[in-house]
């Protein structure tokens, strides 16, 4: 198939950047997207220019790195990731648009390539249990129930690729953040420490310059594994119970000092 | 090279407790004296990172992704193996000993095994406590799956998605250290180099991947953590930026390299599309419970497949392994498939595929029971081909998909240069010329969790108070040695992208070191690859510069890296004069088209020394010897 496509172009974090247009003329309809690009960048390359920066890894959906924005929509049309998409989604002659993800706290570095550390700074703040390597009971001693893990798990398969802040008009991360809190609050050994978790992971979030939530749920609709909104109510509940809990034992605190 | 494997002595049970027994330990006080240097923050590099800094130790971590979280243990899906015995069904440390030292073909250091049976099960117990959702029954227990290579349900799974899980896990217990302030990360940082003085492992040089910076960085230990080199095959199922540079530029500064040519064939992958395949995509082996893979009988076939009569087809592994039939071990059936289609009988556009159809299973199970079973796996075929499983058979190739061979480690899991550890994938230890399903994992987990924590202090005990730091001279030669390198790679200015190399050595591999190697297409391919050095450094063409992101010049380097390792892995396929697991040399079969082995002769890690670029290796050999498994062929007509 042949294919026109309008690529953004940017040479480092400080450049406007803009977009640049490409040809192609023999792309077969089996090549995945990423591999269509694969292609462009080998005729960039023969013709003596640098090619277009965009990542990729596991090239199945899982690892989360590739994330492009495609004719306006995160990871394209249909389910799942950038690698995940094939070029019989598209029809010859198309024309198609791509851009790196857009957020403030998420900064281009060149191309199609953005700075995503943020998210592992949220999950630095709190995204754990506070185990160290040898001292966990047996597996089985605490039963939990195929709900809770199937509960768990829908927050657990989070890939961290950054489309839901890509999609928010607000470039919020609450659903990524969400998915780590319920990920772990859910299960019995996580609820110990539900409480910082849960203040420090938003806390951060919003130090890295994430916006607010305003209930869109653009993010679930690109969410390529299917995280749920659900999972933001259930940050929203843990956080206000937190900050209850937190300002109670501050006035109990107080009360103490006091004597 | 001295190879001593410090095997501890007395019965095998005894080996690991008393070897931790008799170990130096360093004080919980000093060891925040020492500075630890871990490459790689896959499954075994995020553990052991985890684990040494909860320990105490200053740590540095690396990894070339954005973040730790992407290493390629993220893809793993089917499980991870652990001698937990919850179904009361046989199973024992000594039973999951048993069946890896068998599994992989009698060609594995005994003692290591088994300690890597006898930590298993603290893995799943380490693992839940973070988090890890593992599958669970109604009742609130665990849940097992069998695997192939095995008679007991062993395997443990968190849907199809268990190494991503698992990673997560290591990665929160990660982060958890960084947020502590014990971890200095360092994402998007390539190790290019390692330092050492006077013979010691003292650290690495860098290249930072979004400025082209490098940097030199000291430490007491450096371990390396890289995971496995299945991409020198070009086309294979691991991620794109999987490479084996920290691995082999090790092994140039003197850490031996073990059984490069052990790699392992997936049978069930999906084949080639076309010119444009970047990668390939491993389909769970459960598929071969029910699915019957076949080839049109005439070599000319021109008929859709679900519209080729039962008479016209071909149900060659049942034909020819009438007991097991679709269920041969993952090298038999690779290498029939390989056969059907070398033969002219394959299928697809590009006469590379077999079929595997389900036909048979849905008229026997019912529509429905086929969907539960395989549900998922039908829709992620169809994702990627377009294709309906339900009513067309799916096509399937074999693909390289896991390396077995590695840097070369002793019981505390240091390579031949002291204070350079190696773990994961990337060493040779435990799976010997075949790697069982779900064993992996397992061993990446033991090595950082388990294994490192009680070794390192054996070696860093003796430089307490020994400062190391980056003023040394051997940190600047030696980045200077990578400033060179990388300027070379620019300089070459020839007509050639890096991929055309890559893709040129992934078919010389594939041809003459793949599934089967002979004796002559060995030969042939050593000279075709040191042809294809000297093309490379002649017609490469890296286009930008060093002082920015340039994803071209990373590829070069580590496909430069690729070819010189091509080399070596034919060499070590044609030194072992035997099949065994997955090697393979035609000239050595029995009568049924079986591995056959030679324990006489060849019963011995074969452990390659670097002598300069272009003199021949030098070959060692660490004999291996059987006190507990007794060695039989296998057989599965
Ligand atoms: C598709 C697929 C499915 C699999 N399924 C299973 C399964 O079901 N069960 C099982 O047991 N095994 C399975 N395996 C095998 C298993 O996943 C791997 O062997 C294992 O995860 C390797 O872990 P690792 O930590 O050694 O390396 P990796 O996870 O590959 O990590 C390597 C790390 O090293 C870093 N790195 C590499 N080079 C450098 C460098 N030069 N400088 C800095 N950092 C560097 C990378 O950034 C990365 O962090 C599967 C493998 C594949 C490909
Ligand atoms: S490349 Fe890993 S999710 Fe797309």
């Amino acid at each position: 198939m042949k294919l026109t496509l309008k690529i953004w172009r940017q040479k480092n974090a400080k450049d406007a950047g803009g977009f640049k247009s490409y040809k192609l003329d023999d792309i077969s309809e089996h090549s995945s997207f990423l591999e269509m690009l694969d292609t462009l960048n080998q005729q960039i390359m023969n013709s003596g220019d640098e090619p277009i920066v965009f990542e990729s890894d596991c090239r199945e959906g899982i690892c989360g790195v590739c994330g492009l924005v495609i004719n306006g929509v995160p990871h394209g049309p249909g389910r799942g990731t950038t690698c995940q998409l094939h070029m019989r989604s598209f029809k010859d002659g198309d024309e198609i648009t791509i851009e790196p993800w857009r957020a403030d706290a998420f900064p281009i570095m060149k191309d199609l390539m953005v700075d995503r550390s943020a998210f592992d700074r949220i999950i630095q703040s709190g995204g754990y249990i506070s185990v160290n390597t040898g001292s966990a009971r047996d597996a089985n001693e605490k039963l939990i129930p195929q709900k809770d893990i199937e509960k768990a798990f829908d927050g657990a398969q989070c890939i961290g690729c950054g489309a839901c802040v890509a999609a928010c008009k607000n470039a919020s991360a609450n659903l990524f953040t969400a998915a780590k809190v319920s990920h772990l609050v859910v299960l019995p050994q996580g609820k110990v420490e539900r409480s910082e978790r849960v203040i420090n992971m938003v806390e951060q979030h919003d130090k890295e310059g994430f916006g607010s939530c305003s209930n869109q749920t653009e993010c679930e609709a690109v969410c390529p594994v299917g995280v749920t909104v659900s999972n933001i109510s259930r940050m929203n509940r843990e956080y206000a119970r937190a900050k209850v809990k937190n300002f109670f034992n501050a006035t109990r605190g107080g009360d103490k000092c006091k004597k | 090279m001295i190879l001593d494997s410090k095997i501890p002595e007395g019965p095998i049970e005894k080996k690991w407790t008393k070897h931790k027994f008799d170990g130096s330990l360093v004080n919980p006080s000093n060891k925040r004296k020492f500075d630890i240097i871990v490459v790689g923050t896959g499954l075994a590099g995020g553990s052991a990172a985890a684990t040494l800094a909860e320990l105490g130790y200053k740590v540095k971590s690396f990894c070339i992704q954005d973040s730790p979280r992407r290493a390629h243990s993220i893809a793993a899906q089917g499980g991870i193996n652990a001698a937990k015995n919850y179904q009361n069904d046989g199973d024992s440390v000594y039973r999951l000993f048993y069946d890896t030292v068998k599994g992989g073909d009698y060609r594995a250091r005994e003692a290591n095994v088994y300690r890597l049976a006898e930590v298993s099960a603290n893995i799943i117990d380490q693992c839940t406590a973070q988090g890890v959702p593992f599958a669970r029954e109604y009742s609130g227990y665990l849940a097992n799956r069998s695997f192939g290579g095995a008679q007991v349900s062993r395997t443990f799974y968190a849907r199809g998605q268990t190494g991503q899980q698992l990673l997560i896990g290591a990665y929160q217990a990660l982060s958890r250290q960084i947020g502590l302030g014990n971890v200095e990360l360092f994402c998007r940082h390539e190790m290019l180099d390692l330092v050492t003085i006077d013979g010691h492992a003292r650290g690495i040089v860098t290249r930072n991947l979004l400025n082209g910076e490098l940097a030199t960085h000291a430490a007491h230990a450096v371990l390396l953590c890289t995971g496995g080199y299945s991409n020198v095959f070009n086309l294979s199922t691991n991620g794109m930026g999987s490479n084996v540079t920290a691995s082999w530029r090790c092994h140039k500064r003197g850490a031996g390299f073990a059984n490069p040519c052990f790699t392992q064939i997936h049978p069930t992958c999906l084949p080639q599309s076309g010119p444009h395949q970047s990668k390939l995509t491993l389909m769970s082996e459960s598929l071969r419970n029910d699915g019957r893979i076949w080839v049109p009988k005439n070599k000319d076939e021109k008929r859709p497949a679900n519209q080729i009569p039962e008479e016209d087809r071909d149900y060659y592994l049942e034909r020819i392994y009438p007991a097991f039939g679709n269920l041969v071990p993952r090298d038999v059936a690779s290498r029939a498939a390989k056969r059907m289609c070398d033969d002219g009988y394959g299928v697809n556009e590009t006469g590379l595929a077999v079929y595997l159809d389900f036909k048979s299973a849905i008229e026997r199970m019912g529509h429905a029971a086929v969907e539960k079973k395989y549900g998922n796996l039908f829709e992620m075929y169809e994702q990627i081909t377009g294709d309906n499983p339900y009513e067309t058979p799916m096509m399937i190739y074999p693909a390289v998909h896991y390396t077995m061979g590695g840097v070369w480690v002793d019981y505390n899991l240091m390579t031949s240069v002291p204070g350079l550890f190696a773990l994961g994938e990337a060493n040779f230890s435990d799976h010997g010329a075949n790697r069982l399903g779900a064993s992996a994992l397992m061993q990446g987990l033991a090595d950082g969790y388990f294994v490192i924590p009680n070794t390192i202090g054996n070696y860093l005990a003796d430089f307490l108070n020994v400062e190391v730091d980056a003023s040394a001279p051997e940190f600047e030669e030696t980045l200077k040695n990578v400033q060179d390198f990388t300027e070379r790679l620019l300089n070459v200015n020839g007509d050639k992208t890096p991929q055309f190399f890559h893709r040129e050595l992934g078919k010389i591999m594939w041809e003459y070191c793949g599934m089967s190697r002979t004796l002559e297409g060995l030969n042939k391919a050593i000279d075709m690859i040191q042809e294809l050095r000297k093309d490379f450094w002649e017609q490469v063409r890296v286009p930008g510069d060093c002082k920015d992101i340039n994803q071209a010049l990373e590829q070069a380097g580590r496909i430069s890296d690729f070819i010189e390792l091509g080399e070596l892995m034919c060499k070590d396929a044609l030194n072992r004069e035997e099949s065994c697991g997955g090697h393979f040399r035609e000239e050595y079969q029995t009568e049924n088209n079986e591995a056959l082995r030679n324990d006489e002769d060849y019963s011995y890690t074969a452990v390659w020394e670097f002598k300069g670029l272009d003199k021949e290796h030098e070959l060692h050999k660490e004999p291996l010897t059987f006190d507990y498994v007794k060695l039989a062929q296998r057989n599965y007509k």
